[in-house]
């Protein structure tokens, strides 16, 4: 069975053409089709934790689709039509949409187009496709979203089309994170299951909280930029490893967390030296799910 | 956040209590032309606001420009001066959304972060250089942090000048706050 995870995003340059291969890393910078990328944010720098992932689990490729867009949305659009017209042709165990022009139209379309695909894989969906997504009520087709806690927000307000459009007090502070969660299934804006991301990590289902992750905890991960785009890399190699979709969010949960303790980062660090930390972290956050599962057996 | 109209012209309700048609919005291709004409509008002097669409023109990363009917021809005409297109003219007869208004500040110590919606940007309280810019799912959020990360507040370009999107808005928003802040 093959173990190829899909990663669909974007990249902050628009001459960057439409690209699709095996991505890997060099010299800390994402290799593409003959490319280089720096991993600083969006899209590369999922990538590099995917890529980074993959090199302590068995057998799992990082495959990606990419695409130039700076806001504008023709790239993304190509990027779309692309993945109607070709994903039938490829067999992938995960495939991880991420920053993507929000389109409903789209959106539609490259669903259908997946269930056109060889086998289902594990679809997960962050960022600007996740809106899309949303919008779109089909949420619940999707087995994984990674919001943070403003994006959770937007999913339980059933009105808002775009995070910038959540009302108020569905935004406020004080509203709970279960609250939250419950009120995005009400409305079915949850996919099979929400890895909510923030100061405690919540993953949820329908029915209920399933787990949390709080610690290790580092206040200074909330101000870098990149590290959602971290945790969906963890999730989507862990997910393309083989593990159940609940163990991959645990795990990958807690091995971004543990990026900060072996970063010791200020709000000031960059994501690549987080990145820098998955093989350290991942393997840490695994020992302790492989004791557990022993223990369990 | 935005006043509207001035404290002379108020909504008008009729007898059945809905909103009157004495308010209208501009669409536009896209959110880019939606920034620089209300930059363009309020500098000339017209209160404008930036809002959501009604359902019906919907797709999901949209913005547009409430403004008073009956000034249209003046304003398409300082527009159209300024080369700004506009799709559409549309009376508004419901509600439309409001963008979000709250900002959430948090003090690090040596850095300050300022979120609005789904943005936030970082920055050091000593030099007021910004060192990160996170959240946001659209694909200007990792180009406008390429070309503003490590510039200080002052020398960064405005997100409302390379943006394209809402959420590019929303860091615009955030960038505002934090410059009243510093």
């Amino acid at each position: 069975m093959s173990k190829i995870v899909g990663i669909v995003g974007t990249v902050p340059d628009p001459a960057f053409p439409l690209i699709h291969g095996k991505a890997s890393l060099a010299d800390g910078r994402l290799r593409i089709g003959g490319r280089e990328v720096s991993v600083d944010r969006g899209t590369p720098a999922l990538l590099a934790a995917a890529i980074r992932a993959a090199e302590c689990l068995e057998g799992v490729d990082v495959y990606a689709f990419l695409v130039g867009d700076i806001g504008r949305g023709g790239g993304s659009r190509a990027l779309y039509q692309f993945l109607e017209q070709h994903l039938a042709e490829f067999d992938l165990s995960v495939l991880a949409f991420h920053y993507l022009q929000p389109d409903v139209d789209w959106h539609n379309r490259v669903l259908f187009a997946v269930d056109a695909m060889p086998r289902r894989p594990v679809l997960i969906a962050d960022a600007g496709f996740m809106y899309a997504a949303k919008m779109s009520g089909q949420a619940a087709c999707y087995d994984l979203f990674t919001p943070d806690r403003g994006e959770l927000a937007f999913l339980a307000d059933e009105l808002a089309p775009h995070p910038f459009y959540t009302r108020g007090f569905i935004l406020h502070q004080d509203q709970a994170v279960p609250d939250l969660i419950r009120r995005a299934y009400a409305h079915q804006n949850g996919a099979a299951y929400l890895l909510v991301k923030g100061r405690t990590d919540y993953l949820a289902d329908e029915k209920q909280v399933i787990a949390t992750v709080a610690s290790p905890a580092h206040n200074a991960m909330e101000a870098i930029g990149g590290t959602g785009d971290t945790l969906t890399g963890l999730l989507a190699a862990l997910c393309g490893a083989g593990y159940s979709r609940t163990d991959a969010a645990v795990a990958a949960a807690l091995a971004n967390r543990l990026t900060g303790r072996y970063a010791n980062p200020s709000p000031a660090t960059q994501v690549a030296e987080l990145i820098d930390k998955i093989p350290q972290a991942l393997s840490k956050a695994l020992n302790g799910y492989r004791k557990e599962a022993s223990h369990v057996g | 956040m935005f006043g509207f109209f001035g404290k002379k012209k108020r909504r008008r309700t009729n007898k059945k209590g809905t909103l009157s048609v004495d308010r209208g919005i501009l669409v536009f291709e896209n959110t880019s032309d939606v920034i620089q004409a209300e930059r363009a509008l309020k500098q000339s002097g017209w209160t404008v606001r930036v809002m959501g669409p009604p359902p019906e023109i919907q797709t999901g990363c949209d913005l547009v420009i409430e403004f008073p009917l009956i000034e249209e021809l003046n304003i398409l005409r300082e527009l159209e001066a300024a080369d700004i297109v506009v799709m559409q003219v549309v009376p508004v007869t419901a509600p439309l959304l409001e963008p979000v208004s709250l900002f959430h500040t948090r003090d690090f110590g040596d850095y300050l972060m300022v979120r609005a919606a789904n943005m936030k940007i970082t920055v050091s309280k000593k030099d007021m250089k910004i060192v990160n810019i996170s959240g946001g799912g659209c694909p200007d959020v990792p180009y406008l942090a390429r070309e503003m990360v490590g510039k200080t507040l002052p020398a960064a370009p405005r997100p409302r000048d390379l943006g394209h999107t809402l959420c590019g808005y929303a860091l615009d928003l955030a960038y505002g706050e934090l410059c009243r802040k510093s």
